[in-house]
């Protein structure tokens, strides 16, 4: 338990700074970025709407920096966060709120397909070194090098097309109206396929590297050794007493490296225009539309801190160590 | 609360003097792993185009021709671009942009990383309590969405910026390992050594403990630059640095927003795509060059079926007893390797 406590402290603090940084990136823009914005929108944009921005990239010269930042907190307490340029006059919270569905189902249930399947590979290439499995790791490494868009691009040229079953872009039919309905369930599956194999495919490699590695330090051992000599079958020595072992470390890497994995899958949204987090920040960046970029860095962080949070559950469940302490 | 000889006495087996005679037949064993070497001769060759490029280029990369859309041919080896711009000088223009900004990213990064996670390894206590929490806070900030955001606040950020801005965001990782290295450095014997004859902590952290870090510094360094160069790609292809400075992330940029894929021109993303995964790869590599070089036990264990007097065949490998067949009487060979550490 005071495991789990330290973690949640630890997520409570990273949130507390990345909303911070979040708070002093738009101050570092040289110049006014908003008021030209806001002038062009000129009487569609309500007074409220213009304080909030206003507090938000610190236009307001009169305030001092720290009453600036109270206000800051006190608009993200309320959700918010200004109203999106590129969507005008949508508010950047209600843009957020339909496209994070799409990004959590894509790249969440993508990544821990990917972890399962890659470390399942490392267990056996770690444990059958020296066979044929040993000829995977060179091909893994080239896959991995690829940047996932550009493996997007031509898993679009190659297999999508005007005849193919797949769809090069989008998250649905566009004639479907979003709903539990299964004709809706099944051409978002369909649109999601391509974008999940390209981030599988360039995923997968690194859980493999890693996992073969543990396997290949926990397999000498000498509780492997002794498990050997009771003579216990080859298959339960394996997974019981090596890859039950070699997982712990597996499963904290997993946690630190979300952030990497979450970075690079966004892009892959943006290939297949697929209406996530990603392409929101595509968009974003595109029409230098700030207030959504904040939006989206927000978002994304928060997310990952759940999901690191989630992880540490889990490694607390694998771990009986962890559980003894408290 | 030791007697000051039992330090000095233990000190002696792990003396420098003893590591200093096969340093240099290490180095070059090195050099002999098949994985360093080949990616080290990968590298060299990027390196040596990022010099060069610009000299041996055939065209500019940004002169426009009449030759619109066309496939590779002997003119054009890579193609050319909806403005009949030439790919193969585009390529070869932009490779110092990607190793400049790789090098530059890495060195900034690995700097940060040796300071942070080597003082908060040594330092201990409250130093160390807060290095770590700040590399931790942004080990899990998610990198990219932040090197977008703060690249796209900054004006027409160019290669040095975008490289800066890399550097100073992905540098947790290193300190990370660092810092978990130099603590378990610290209280070794020879350290303990060094500080009970007065060395000044100064000079215990960089003639003491960093030539033992130098391996992990390395791999930190060349993970780092792998990461640089994928993220200034990735910023390059969104439309975020500067068109007019040539990287490969640029001409997919191109590419993508010129519809290349719908028309067909599979040339123009092609090569800078190949580009990136083989340069990826060698730098891969040599990171696994490190890797087996400080672990042999990583090493691909090459031929490992034996047969056995009685016709028996045996796969051995490290930390494991082969089990023969119930007729087998020979004795079993045991492979179990004992470590030096």
């Amino acid at each position: 338990m005071k495991f789990l406590l330290q973690r949640i402290a630890f997520y409570l603090f990273t949130a507390w700074a990345a909303l911070t940084i979040n708070f002093f990136i738009p101050r570092l823009i040289p110049g006014d970025p908003v008021t030209s914005l806001i002038n062009k929108y000129q009487g569609q944009i309500s007074t409220e709407a213009i304080q909030s921005l206003y507090v938000l990239f610190g236009l307001d010269k009169n305030a001092s920096l720290w009453s600036q930042y109270v206000d800051y907190w006190g608009q993200v307490f309320r959700g918010d966060l200004g109203l999106s340029f590129t969507f005008f006059p949508t508010p950047v919270i209600d843009i957020l709120q339909q496209s994070l569905p799409w990004t959590i189902a894509l790249v969440g249930i993508t990544t821990i397909v990917s972890f399962a399947i890659g470390t399942g590979l490392g267990v056996l290439a770690g444990w059958r070194r020296g066979s044929w499995l040993d000829g995977l790791l060179p091909v893994t490494t080239f896959l991995s090098s690829i940047p996932y868009f550009w493996l997007g691009l031509l898993a679009i040229a190659v297999l999508a097309g005007p005849d193919s079953i797949f769809p090069s872009s989008g998250g649905y039919e566009p004639g479907l109206v979003p709903g539990w309905t299964p004709e809706f369930m099944g051409s978002a599956i369909n649109h999601s396929l391509l974008p999940a194999i390209t981030i599988l495919i360039s995923s997968v490699s690194g859980w493999i590297l890693s996992m073969r590695n543990m396997m290949v330090t926990v397999a000498s051992e000498d509780y492997i050794t002794v498990a050997h000599a009771k003579g216990l079958p080859e298959k339960r020595v394996m997974l019981s007493y090596a890859a039950r072992n070699a997982l712990l470390p597996n499963v904290s890497g997993f946690a630190l490296s979300l952030g990497f994995i979450v970075g690079g899958t966004l892009l892959v949204e943006i290939v297949f225009s697929y209406p996530g987090i990603g392409y929101n920040l595509f968009q974003a960046v595109g029409s230098k539309d700030y207030p959504l970029m904040q939006g989206v860095f927000l978002v994304i962080t928060l997310s990952v801190l759940v999901a690191n949070l989630i992880a540490d559950v889990a490694y607390l469940l694998l771990d009986p160590r962890t559980r003894k302490e408290g | 609360m030791s007697a000051p000889t039992s330090t000095i006495t233990a000190v002696t087996p792990d003396g420098p003097e003893v590591a200093a005679a096969p340093a240099k037949r290490q180095r070059l064993r090195f050099v002999a792993n098949p994985k360093a070497a080949t990616g080290l001769i990968v590298l060299a060759f990027f390196s040596l185009i990022a010099i060069i490029g610009p000299w041996i280029a055939p065209f500019d990369p940004s002169q426009r021709s009449s030759d619109i859309l066309q496939g590779p041919s002997g003119k054009h080896w890579f193609g050319t671009t909806h403005l009949g711009q030439d790919i193969f000088s585009q390529m070869l223009v932009g490779t110092r942009g990607v190793m400049f900004v790789g090098l530059l990213a890495g060195i900034v990064a690995t700097a940060l990383s040796v300071l942070i996670g080597v003082s908060s390894g040594f330092l201990g206590g409250a130093a160390d309590e807060g290095l770590s929490a700040l590399s931790n806070v942004f080990l899990v900030i998610p990198a990219l969405p932040l090197i977008i955001i703060v690249a796209s606040t900054i004006p027409g950020a160019g290669d040095l910026m975008v490289a800066l801005v890399i550097g100073f965001t992905s540098w947790a990782w290193g300190a990370r390992v660092l810092r978990a290295q130099t603590l378990s450095l610290r209280r070794r014997d020879y350290v303990e050594a060094a500080r009970a004859t007065g060395e000044s902590t100064w000079r215990i952290i960089t003639a003491e403990i960093m030539p033992n870090l130098t391996a992990i510094i390395a791999s930190s360094f060349v993970g780092t630059v792998i990461f640089a160069i994928m993220s200034e790609i990735t910023l390059a292809f969104i439309g975020i640095s500067t068109i007019s400075e040539w990287n490969w992330g640029t001409i997919l940029f191109w590419a993508q927003s010129q519809q290349a894929l719908a028309q067909g021109a599979w040339w123009w993303f092609v090569p800078a795509g190949l580009a990136i995964a083989i340069l990826g790869t060698a730098l891969s590599l040599i990171n696994f060059g490190i890797d087996e070089f400080v672990s042999p036990r990583l090493r691909n264990a090459g031929h490992t079926k034996v047969k056995t007097n009685d016709g028996h065949s045996v796969r051995m490998r490290v930390g494991f007893t082969p089990v023969l067949g119930n007729k087998a009487v020979a004795p079993t060979p045991v492979v179990r390797k004992v470590d030096a550490a």
